[in-house]
């Protein structure tokens, strides 16, 4: 017997250009189609010039109770693989084998009816995700209380506020027991607690022995939840590797060159306006963008963006996680009080906050740099978990005469005394 | 066959199907209960935040009964075949209601459930299917209705009718079953269609205003000419509402062209079927 939860041959999916996703045909577009190509027999309209591969080619296999990270730029077919595995679209060629029961989070609140109330909807919804009733009735409490709004469970859900809808939605999709289950973008949704508990309940599917697919932007969730990760480009897989390796990869490949990281337009959400980010860099001590940098020396991070209008009490920062994904530190750049209440307004303008990473304080390695925008529990403007990633040489470290890896993410160079108290 | 219907095959393969797909019923079952709470979603939706609520289902075709009784009975003079026009008329707004309803509603359940199809897999015919057992319960409460109106033209009767307790009122089911595989049928094609032609949500209240007048809900079926009842009879509502005037009020005998009308209907069911699953693989990408 093998041991695989999925295997995935050859698939690929083909998209007609502009029908996917969101156009429909008309009737009368249809029958002057058919006309033509029924008058105009010229060889080229059987040709299908409009049609795109969102997949092509992909095969690769996920053991039973593996974590695998599913990662790519938008458009990237990630989604597209998703659907076909968890059998809401067919796949136009190659094929999948799937042993167990798949569950998916495609988007939690699927199925959810605003008129309907809470306790409602999750009958519903468990029933749509394909719980059977006497399941649902009994998880019914633990469900509740995970999402919180046991007080509201009778009101409708067009009553709820986005958080409490969400985390209803979520608790009903979070208590499914597939072997197999399927995550995309969830966490991207929802304040900081309620993606710690997200995160919480993932790890226990996955500590459960149970195969969990995950797609996700977010790379320090990534990092956490999986150990190998497959890195979709335009609908090919272009890489599978353990998870540091293969973000390194995606990292490589995107438009994070020599320590520099800029945002296109078309990467910053609506909601992030007023504020645009314009760049974020990593400099030596003499003031070169660099991708590499030695412990010895001091770093220099550099976030440049704009403000179209005023900010009152912004703080724009960066989050440092090592690429197993822990945490190093936070840090904003109004930390500072004094600097806070001269900046608790911020004016419109082309602004640059730069930060010193002292020398001597991290461990050799490759980092990953997220940058957050928000004013303190009034807004996040701006949020980028994947920034930009970069290497600390060890070369000249404290402790750097023993060949030994060092445990740790930091390698301070701490002010040692020794001292011969035997007298 | 050995498989255990409760849970799904231990190894599922995914390709792209061709040709004609069978009829997925194992996974129909499977998802059995999904399909009776589609049906209570439909129903709890339709009834939120009304003051009536439920009532709806019995003042619906009652108000209909009173102005098609005023209109065509009073005014036109259209005639009952010498029944009391009230309750001729109700027995076929009665299972004309549900089709219609139904039709309405179930044409373009895939489009208003498409954040289910884009997201989520389960047998896609689900979701017509709800909304018309969501129509057949209106159907059940609305007949209460009907039951009443036999009562009282039981208790008075008119000076050339009495209503009578038949053998013929044991084939309602069948004629009920008539009623279904139409109502399934014609809606299993015309939301398929709209996934793809959106014109079809436009057209579908022309179509049920046009096809209430070629079925004999105001009027009898003995006002159509012998040569043309059998062309009549393709539409299978005709052979519907004759069936349910025959076993309730005792009308003659619906005759030979129920057969017609049987047939039409189980040829739409099929095709139907075959066509919403040739489709149902686009759907999610369609729509």
């Amino acid at each position: 017997m093998s041991d695989y939860a999925i295997r995935v041959e050859n698939i690929g999916k083909q998209y007609k250009i502009g029908l996917a996703p969101n156009r429909y045909r008309t009737l009368s577009e249809t029958l002057t189609q058919t006309l033509r190509s029924t008058f105009n027999l010229h060889p080229s309209n059987f040709q299908h010039p409009n049609r795109i591969w969102a997949l092509k080619d992909v095969s690769f296999d996920v053991r039973q109770g593996q974590v695998l990270g599913i990662i790519g730029r938008n458009g990237a077919g990630k989604s597209t693989l998703l659907k076909i595995l968890s059998r809401v679209t067919e796949p136009t060629e190659g094929q999948a084998e799937i042993r167990g029961r798949v569950g998916s989070l495609l988007e939690v609140g699927t199925g959810f009816h605003p008129e309907l109330t809470g306790r409602e909807n999750i009958y519903l919804n468990g029933a749509i995700l394909g719980m059977k009733r006497t399941e649902i009735e009994r998880k019914f409490d633990e469900m509740v209380a995970f999402s919180e709004v046991e007080q509201f469970i009778d009101t409708p859900v067009k009553r709820y506020s986005s958080g409490m809808y969400l985390r209803l939605a979520f608790a009903v999709a979070a208590h499914l027991e597939p072997e197999i289950l399927v995550v995309d973008e969830v966490l991207a949704v929802g304040d900081a607690e309620f993606q710690r508990k997200c995160l919480g309940k993932m790890s226990d599917v996955a500590q459960q022995g149970r195969t969990v697919l995950f797609v996700s932007h977010n790379m320090s969730a990534i990092l956490r939840l999986t150990e190998e990760t497959i890195v979709l480009e335009h609908g090919k897989l272009a890489f599978r590797a353990p998870t540091p390796q293969a973000i390194d990869y995606y990292m490589a490949a995107g438009f994070s060159q020599e320590g520099t990281r800029t945002w296109r337009d078309d990467e910053i959400p609506l909601e992030a306006a007023p504020f645009r980010p314009a760049a974020l860099r990593v400099r030596d001590p003499n003031g070169r963008t660099v991708d590499s940098l030695r412990s010895t020396d001091s770093i220099t991070v550099e976030i440049e963006y704009t403000l179209e209008a005023p900010i009152t009490g912004l703080r724009v920062g960066i989050y440092l996680l090592t690429m197993r994904g822990e945490y190093v530190f936070t840090s904003f750049d109004t930390d500072d009080p004094a600097l806070f209440e001269q900046f608790s307004v911020r004016q419109p303008g082309r602004y640059v906050s730069r930060g010193v990473i002292p020398a001597n304080l991290l461990n050799e390695g490759r980092y990953l740099l997220a940058v957050n925008a928000s004013s303190f529990r009034v807004k996040r403007f701006f949020q980028d978990e994947q920034a930009l990633a970069f290497t600390v040489d060890g070369t000249g470290a404290p402790g750097k005469h023993w060949p030994e890896p060092r445990l740790g993410p930091v390698r301070p160079a701490l002010d040692w005394k020794i001292e011969n108290v035997s007298k | 066959m050995s498989q255990s219907t409760l849970t799904p095959p231990p190894v599922l393969l995914i390709r792209p199907t061709r040709g004609l797909a069978a009829l997925n019923l194992r996974d129909l079952w499977v998802y059995r209960e999904l399909i009776y709470f589609m049906t209570w979603r439909d129903l709890l939706v339709r009834y939120k935040q009304t003051v009536l609520g439920i009532l709806w289902a019995v003042l619906q075709p009652v108000l209909q009964m009173v102005v098609f009784t005023l209109l065509f009975n009073k005014m036109a003079g259209l005639s009952a075949e010498g029944f009391p026009y009230p309750i001729f008329n109700f027995t076929a707004v009665l299972p004309w209601n549900l089709f219609a309803h139904a039709l309405n509603v179930a044409g373009r359940s895939l489009v208003t459930n498409r954040n289910m199809l884009t997201k989520i897999y389960f047998p896609r015919v689900i979701i017509p299917l709800a909304s018309i057992l969501a129509s057949v319960v209106d159907f059940l409460i609305g007949s209460v209705v009907l039951v009443a109106l036999m009562i009282y033209y039981h208790l008075q009767p008119t000076a050339h009718y009495t209503i009578q307790i038949t053998p013929a009122m044991l084939t309602l089911p069948l004629f009920f079953l008539l009623a279904f595989v139409s109502t399934l049928g014609v809606s299993l094609w015309l939301s398929a269609l709209n996934v793809i032609y959106r014109d079809v949500g436009h057209v579908i209240p022309f179509l049920t205003q046009i096809w209430m007048f070629i079925t004999p809900v105001v009027y009898s079926s003995r006002e159509v000419s012998a040569q043309w009842r059998v062309i009549y009879a393709l539409n299978p509502m005709v052979g519907v509402v004759d069936g349910f005037r025959w076993a309730i009020l005792g009308t003659q005998p619906p005759g030979d062209t129920v057969w017609v009308s049987a047939i039409v209907a189980l040829v739409v069911l099929i095709t139907g079927l075959f066509y919403f699953r040739r489709m149902e693989r686009g759907f999610a990408d369609e729509i």
